[in-house]
C-alpha cells in the first residue's frame, strides 16, 4: 500500500523530479561524495591506494596535528580573527547605516553608498595588490609617508604583530558596503509611525536614534551576529592567502585553519594530516552552527535556519 | 506620552534645539561618510596613480598618490604585447558566460521545484541541499575527488563546475518564486501545461528581478575566481584573469619569461612596479566600468536575501 503510494507519487511528480536531477547530482558529487572521503583522516594516504585502498592508521593523523602545536595556533587565530571581524564590522556597518539613513540627503546617500560598496566587487587578488602597494618595504606608500614625516620605515611583511590590525582593517574595508546596505534595508523597514510618535513626544534626533532606530535594529543585528558566530571556525581563505601568502614569517599571527589545511595539502603533501585538520574544522563548524541556530531559534523562532 | 502637553507649551525653544541637533547630526553624517567613502576609494586611486608613475620615480621615491613623474609606459607595454593578458581575458569571459548561464538556469529550475507547495518532497530536498552548508568533507577529499576521480585537473570544466550552484542562491530563488501566486501554477496545469513549460513560459518571465540579481552574483563570482585555478590549473593557456594577475604579482621572473615568450626583448628593465599596478587595473577594469550600472541589482539582492522564505 505504502510502496504503491510512493511509486504513484514518483509518477505524479515525474517532471519536477527530473528538473531537480541536475542539482541533486551536483550536490551528490561535489558535497556528499567528499564527505565519504573523511575516512582519509584515519588513513595513511598513498597514491597507489587512493582514498579507499590506503591503510588505516587510527588517530595518528590527529595526534600529529595536535602534537605539532599547529592545531591550537590555527584554531585560536581563526576564532580570534572572526570575533574581531564580527565586532568591528558590525559596529561600523550599523554606524554607517544609521548615518546614511538619518543624517544625509538622498543624493549624498546614493553617492556614499556607491563609494563604500565598491570594495565588495573586487577579487582578493586585487586586494593583495593593494596591500603590496601600501606595505612594500622599499616602495610602499606607507613607508613613503613615514619617510616624508621623518620617521623610520617599517617592515610590515616581516612583522607578525602588525597583521591582526591590518587584517581587521582590510576586512572592515571590504565588508563595509555590503553590511551597511543590509542594515540600511532593515532601518528602512522600521514603522514610520514610531518616528512620528517620537517627534510628537518631543524626542530630538539623537534620542530618536538611540530609543527607536537602534532597538528596532537589534533583532537583525542579533540574528546576523549569531549566524556569523556559527561560522567562527571558517577562515576567509581568499583574504588570508592573498594578504599573507606563503610568508612563513607571519604565520604565528596570521595562519588560520583554512590556510594551514591548504598548505599541508599542496606544499608539504601531508594528505592524511590535512584531511584530519579539515575534518576537525568541519566538526567544530558543525557544532558552532548548530549552537548558533539553537540560539537564534530561542531568540526568534521564525528566523532560525532550520 | 504624558509630557505631550508640556512639550507643546515649550515648543519654540524645543524646536530650536531640535533643529540644532539635526544640524549637528548632519555635520557628523556628512563628515563621517565622506571619510568612509574616501577610505574605500583611496586604494583604487593609489593603484591608478601608481600605474601612471614612471618606474625610475617609483624606485627612487616609492608609490605616490600624486606621481612625481607621469608615464604611460606600463600601459603601452601591456597593450603592445597583449597576448597573455588577452588569453587570460578570454578564459575568464568564457568561464563567466558559460558558468553564469548554466548556473542561473539550474539555480532557477531548482528554486522553482522547491517553491512548489504541492510538491510532496520539497522539504526533504531542501534539507538535502541545505545540509551541505552545515557540514562538509573539507578541502582534501574534495580536492582529491576532482583530481583523481573526476580527472578535471587542467581542464576548463574545473573552472566552471565548482561554482555552478550555491545553496544560498537556490534559497533566495525559492523564496522569490514562493511569492508568485499559486493560482498561476494551478491554472496553467488545468490547461494541460507541463511543469517545465510552466517554469519556462510563466515563472521565468515573472522572476526577472531575481534572475538579474542572482545572475550578477554568479557572474561576479566567476569573474573574481582565482581559487579553483590556484588548486587545479597549471597550464598557462587555461589561466583565468585573476589567477594570471596573482601569478604576475608574485613572480616577476614569470612575468619576464612570459614577456620574452611573446616577443618582448628583455634587455631593457621592465617597469615591474608600475606594470603590476597597471595589470591590476586592467584585470579589474570591466568590473569597475560595469559597477555603477549593476550596483543596484546587488543592493536589491541583499534585501532579497534578508527576507526569509
Amino acid at each position: 500500500m505504502n510502496r504503491h503510494g510512493f511509486w504513484s507519487d514518483v509518477k505524479k511528480y515525474k517532471t519536477l523530479l527530473l528538473m531537480l536531477t541536475p542539482a541533486v547530482i551536483f550536490f551528490l558529487v561535489f558535497a556528499y561524495l567528499p564527505m565519504a572521503g573523511i575516512i582519509l583522516a584515519f588513513k595513511q594516504y598513498s597514491y597507489t591506494g587512493g582514498v579507499f585502498g590506503s591503510p588505516w592508521n587510527g588517530l595518528d593523523n590527529f595526534r600529529f596535528f595536535f602534537n605539532s602545536g599547529d592545531a591550537w595556533r590555527v584554531t585560536r587565530n581563526t576564532a580570534l580573527y572572526n570575533i574581531a571581524f564580527i565586532v568591528v564590522n558590525n559596529v561600523l556597518q550599523i554606524f554607517a547605516a544609521i548615518l546614511l539613513f538619518e543624517a544625509v540627503g538622498k543624493w549624498f546617500r546614493k553617492l556614499a553608498q556607491t563609494a563604500i560598496f565598491l570594495p565588495y566587487f573586487i577579487s582578493w587578488v586585487v586586494v593583495g595588490a593593494i596591500a603590496y602597494n601600501l606595505f612594500n618595504y622599499d616602495v610602499g606608500t606607507l613607508n613613503v609617508l613615514l619617510k616624508g614625516l621623518g620617521m623610520t620605515p617599517i617592515d610590515v611583511y616581516n612583522t607578525p604583530s602588525y597583521w591582526p590590525f591590518i587584517l581587521v582593517v582590510v576586512s572592515a574595508w571590504k565588508a563595509l558596503g555590503y553590511g551597511s546596505i543590509m542594515y540600511l534595508a532593515a532601518i528602512t523597514g522600521i514603522d514610520t509611525e514610531m518616528y512620528e510618535a517620537a517627534e510628537i513626544d518631543g524626542a530630538n534626533i539623537f534620542q530618536r536614534i538611540m530609543k527607536i532606530t537602534v532597538p528596532n535594529l537589534m533583532p537583525t543585528v542579533i540574528i546576523l551576529v549569531l549566524l556569523a558566530i556559527g561560522n567562527i571556525f571558517r577562515g576567509d581563505f581568499g583574504m588570508f592567502y592573498n594578504m599573507v601568502g606563503n610568508n612563513g614569517l607571519l604565520f604565528s599571527s596570521t595562519d588560520v585553519i583554512d590556510t594551514f589545511v591548504f598548505r599541508s595539502l599542496t606544499t608539504s603533501n601531508e594528505i592524511g594530516m590535512s584531511a584530519a585538520a579539515g575534518f576537525y574544522q568541519s566538526l567544530l563548524g558543525f557544532g558552532t552552527i548548530i549552537f548558533a541556530n539553537y540560539a537564534v531559534r530561542k531568540y526568534d523562532k521564525d528566523r532560525a535556519l532550520f | 506620552m504624558s509630557s505631550t502637553v508640556a512639550n507643546l507649551e515649550v515648543k519654540p525653544a524645543g524646536a530650536k534645539r531640535k533643529h540644532a541637533d539635526r544640524v549637528l547630526l548632519s555635520v557628523i553624517g556628512y563628515v563621517t561618510l565622506t571619510l568612509l567613502a574616501l577610505f574605500c576609494l583611496f586604494p583604487f586611486v593609489l593603484i591608478l596613480s601608481s600605474s601612471l608613475t614612471e618606474e625610475s620615480s617609483i624606485i627612487q621615491y616609492g608609490f605616490q598618490i600624486f606621481p612625481k613623474a607621469f608615464s604611460t609606459e606600463a600601459y603601452s607595454l601591456l597593450f603592445k604585447y597583449p597576448a597573455d593578458m588577452l588569453k587570460a581575458y578570454s578564459v575568464t569571459i568564457f568561464v563567466t558566460v558559460v558558468g553564469t548561464s548554466c548556473g542561473l538556469f539550474l539555480t532557477a529550475m531548482t528554486g522553482y521545484v522547491l517553491s512548489r507547495r504541492d510538491f510532496k518532497w520539497r522539504n526533504h530536498f531542501s534539507f538535502f541541499f541545505f545540509f551541505t552548508t552545515l557540514f562538509s568533507g573539507g578541502l582534501v577529499p574534495w580536492y582529491l575527488m576532482i583530481v583523481n576521480n573526476l580527472h578535471l585537473k587542467d581542464t576548463i570544466l574545473v573552472l566552471i563546475l565548482p561554482l555552478l550552484m550555491n545553496v544560498f542562491y537556490i534559497i533566495v530563488m525559492k523564496s522569490f518564486m514562493s511569492s508568485i501566486p499559486d493560482a498561476i501554477n494551478e491554472s496553467a496545469k488545468i490547461d494541460g501545461a507541463s511543469d517545465f513549460l510552466i517554469f519556462r513560459k510563466l515563472i521565468v518571465p515573472l522572476s526577472k528581478p531575481a534572475l538579474a540579481t542572482i545572475g550578477l552574483f554568479i557572474a561576479l563570482a566567476y569573474w573574481n575566481d582565482w581559487y579553483n585555478a590556484l588548486l587545479f590549473i597549471s597550464n598557462s593557456d587555461l589561466m583565468p584573469l585573476q589567477y594570471y594577475l596573482y601569478k604576475m604579482l608574485g613572480n616577476m621572473d614569470g612575468m619576464r619569461k612570459a614577456m620574452m615568450e611573446t616577443g618582448v626583448v628583455v634587455n631593457m628593465d621592465l617597469p615591474t612596479e608600475s606594470l603590476k599596478m597597471a595589470m591590476t587595473l586592467v584585470a579589474t577594469g570591466p568590473v569597475l566600468v560595469a559597477y555603477p550600472f549593476i550596483q543596484k541589482y546587488f543592493v536589491s539582492g541583499l534585501t532579497l536575501g534578508s527576507v526569509k522564505g
